[in-house]
């Protein structure tokens, strides 16, 4: 079984969503970013989503955006974020992580290359934010002759003629876009939320895991109670800003135990 | 390769050309762009729409525009025989309005009430915002705060009619990154709002959507020179920004074997001096804004920031259409710099009366290379794709004249 499907069947088990944190690769300098991914597990992140740093990410809000442009001009790059991953994998065999980035810098890379490199660096599947189900071929053996999953997105806009284009040869988790828009900005609302994920589960066995516009614990907690997971990604990159980035580690997983203990308690609350 | 009986095909039903083009949106934008496509297939096939098009086009455009055969500049360089295609004479002085009606007009068919749009020079911007205030649709539009600092009368003449202009920030404050916000507000509206995108680039169907309405250009030219001169010409040339002055020239010749065809991209202080917008010269194949492209690119795949005198032409890359053109070698792409682009300004400006956009200035550059060793029975036909009251500031600049 691969770490993702292991890590859901787990989640299934305790009866709990999980929770999935974003960071950015490389920022906001290589030993910050280092110490930020490597204790994300134990702050509580249950999958992690390495983001990798692109000059013009348009599905972002200004958080990532800047995090993309620290990263950047701190020598960032999709090989040093591979170098990145292959570090933490060294001490941490279980948690796993997704790569999530602009096709660009994957195709200027090799796809083939860049998805047999990702493989050996420890990653467990990819999602690539601009490249929908219609031209994602070019990726897409590469990515299953090297054992990752393609994660794909649904949208609010993803309609129930559209989900069957989606979720073929959809693997690893579906992730819900649950706001339009981009990172960051707008916050989900729970209720369009939950009736999002109930046609979802119609349609496919794949667990829902849902993002964008998830910024607190309380926020986590709301969408944990149906979703199979709840993605937090501008709140925390927002936090290698709110103070002294040498600091920036210690913010960021401050915001992750928070997150967890709100979507580890969420259901509880429910039956309580 | 399999031989092609026709270069005007494309794109496929997926929007490629060749390995160029396709739609690579996020997924919140893809059902919208398949919107977009559905409501311009039907359009297409509407005589009706054609019809209302072409009233505003003659009405309120100025179209036909002339074709002005320049025979001080043909004298002053001394060969080839140069006409000038003289879109700048339409109104807001540039080609841009003849895409932005088209779009308008479908925006309307499609129930959209509010419009968008990227902007570099502001030429896009204004000929949106005209078109908004003509149909009454609230308009905002994006633009590099680099941009608004150098093309402060568009961004004047936007606000003066009824648009919103919002600086963009990220990133380098460029055309680029107005592109970016320009598609984040799209996800972010995607009910109510419609993008109209100012060149042949984008996602399908954006470039061929954007070529078909700039078409005109071309179709008018064939007319014009078959009453002038009873052929077709020798060359046509037009500047490079996104590319869709160039296309809409182009596209209606592009299976007219005898007729060549020269593209200029803007080299900056020169193509090895690395501050340059020649994506076909000093690029490579990518994927930025929706399709696959020649663009400016580190060996990251990170995008470039572009360099031009010219706003219009400071793009790190180029319609996917173009790239498709420049690898079968149907069109040669050329480059002229800032300062060559600069000495043709005052050249069209000193011999026919005409001051040009900086951007066509560029197209001039090159013609003023090669009409003086062509012979003179050699027809050049040039796009003429705006004027340059724009510019005058930058040239004022340039030249050392404070305005
Ligand atoms: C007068 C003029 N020409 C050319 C361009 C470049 O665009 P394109 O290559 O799409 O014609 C612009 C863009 O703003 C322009 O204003």
């Amino acid at each position: 079984m691969s770490r993702l499907a292991g890590r859901f069947a787990e989640l299934a088990k305790e009866g709990r969503a999980g929770l999935v944190t974003y960071v950015m690769a490389g920022d906001p300098d290589t030993t910050e970013a280092q110490k930020i991914l490597d204790g994300l597990p134990a702050a509580g992140a249950d999958v992690i989503e390495l983001g990798l740093p692109f000059s013009d990410p348009m599905a972002d809000g200004p958080a990532i955006q800047a995090a993309a442009l620290r990263a950047l001009n701190n020598g960032a790059s999709t090989r040093k974020a591979l170098a990145q991953l292959k570090k933490f994998r060294e001490k941490d065999k279980t948690t796993p992580v997704v790569l999530m980035g602009y096709y660009n810098p994957i195709y200027i890379y090799g796809p083939e290359r860049f998805c047999k490199d990702a493989a050996a660096a420890g990653a467990d599947g990819l999602i690539v934010v601009d490249l929908p189900p219609e031209e994602d071929a070019e990726l897409r053996p590469y990515a299953k002759e090297a054992g990752l999953d393609l994660v794909r997105l649904a949208t609010p806009t993803t309609d129930d003629s559209r989900l069957p284009v989606v979720l073929e040869g959809a693997s690893g988790f579906l992730y819900y876009v649950a706001v339009l828009g981009v990172t960051g900005t707008r916050s989900a609302a729970s209720d369009d939320v939950s009736a999002a994920v109930a046609r979802f589960r119609k349609t496919t066995k794949l667990p829902i895991a849902v993002g964008f516009g998830i910024k607190t614990p309380e926020g986590a907690a709301a969408i944990a109670k149906n979703a199979d997971a709840c993605v937090v990604g501008s709140a925390l990159v927002q936090q290698v800003v709110e103070g002294p980035a040498a600091e920036a580690a210690g913010r960021v997983h401050g915001l992750v135990k928070a997150l967890a203990g709100a979507v580890r308690a969420a259901r509880a609350k429910r039956t309580a | 390769m399999t031989q092609l009986n026709s270069y005007r095909s494309g794109p496929d039903e997926r929007g490629h050309f060749g390995i160029f083009g396709g739609r690579y949106v996020s997924e919140t934008l893809m059902p919208l762009i398949l919107e977009v496509e559905r409501a311009y297939a039907a359009a297409r096939k509407d005589p009706s729409f054609q019809k209302e098009l072409d009233y505003y086009l003659e009405h309120y455009v100025g179209r036909p525009s002339p074709l002005w055969l320049a025979e001080r500049l043909t004298k002053a360089l001394g060969g080839a025989k140069i006409y000038l295609k003289r879109d700048e004479l339409n109104h807001t002085g540039a080609h841009k309005i003849n895409s932005c009606m088209g779009q308008i007009l479908l925006a309307q068919r499609m129930g959209k009430k509010r419009i968008i749009a990227e902007t570099g020079a502001g030429q896009h911007g204004v000929a949106t915002a005209t078109v908004c205030a003509l149909f009454g649709m609230s308009c905002t539009v994006y633009m590099g705060a680099t941009d608004i600092a150098r093309q402060a009368p568009n961004v004047f003449r936007m606000k003066l009619l009824g648009a919103e202009v919002k600086p963009v920030t990220s990133g380098t404050g460029t055309l680029k990154d107005a592109m970016n916000e320009a598609l984040r507000d799209w996800v972010a509206n995607v009910e109510d709002t419609y993008y109209i995108i100012g060149t042949v680039a984008g996602p399908h169907p954006y470039p061929m959507m954007v070529r078909d309405f700039q078409s005109v250009i071309g179709r008018e030219t064939r007319e014009q020179i078959m009453g002038f001169e009873g052929r077709l010409p020798d060359k046509l040339v037009a500047c490079i920004g996104g590319g869709s002055n160039a296309m809409g020239l182009f596209h209606p010749f592009l299976d007219d074997k005898d007729v060549a065809m020269d593209a200029v991209e803007a080299a900056g202080l020169g193509l090895d001096s690395g501050k340059h917008a020649a994506s076909l010269q000093g690029g490579r194949p990518g994927v930025l804004h929706g399709n696959r492209t020649y663009l400016l690119m580190n060996e990251d795949g990170q995008i470039d920031e572009a360099h031009s005198i010219s706003a219009g032409l400071d793009y790190p890359g180029i319609g996917p259409e173009h790239s498709w053109l420049h690898e079968i070698k149907r069109v040669k792409y050329v480059a002229a710099t800032d300062d060559e682009a600069i000495e043709a300004f005052k050249l069209l400006s000193r011999t026919e009366g005409i001051l040009p956009a900086l951007e066509p200035s560029h197209a001039l550059a090159h013609v003023a290379r090669i009409a003086p060793k062509l012979p003179k029975d050699y027809l050049i036909v040039m796009n003429l794709c705006g004027r340059g009251d724009k510019d005058i500031f930058t040239i004022g600049e340039r030249l050392g004249v404070k305005l």
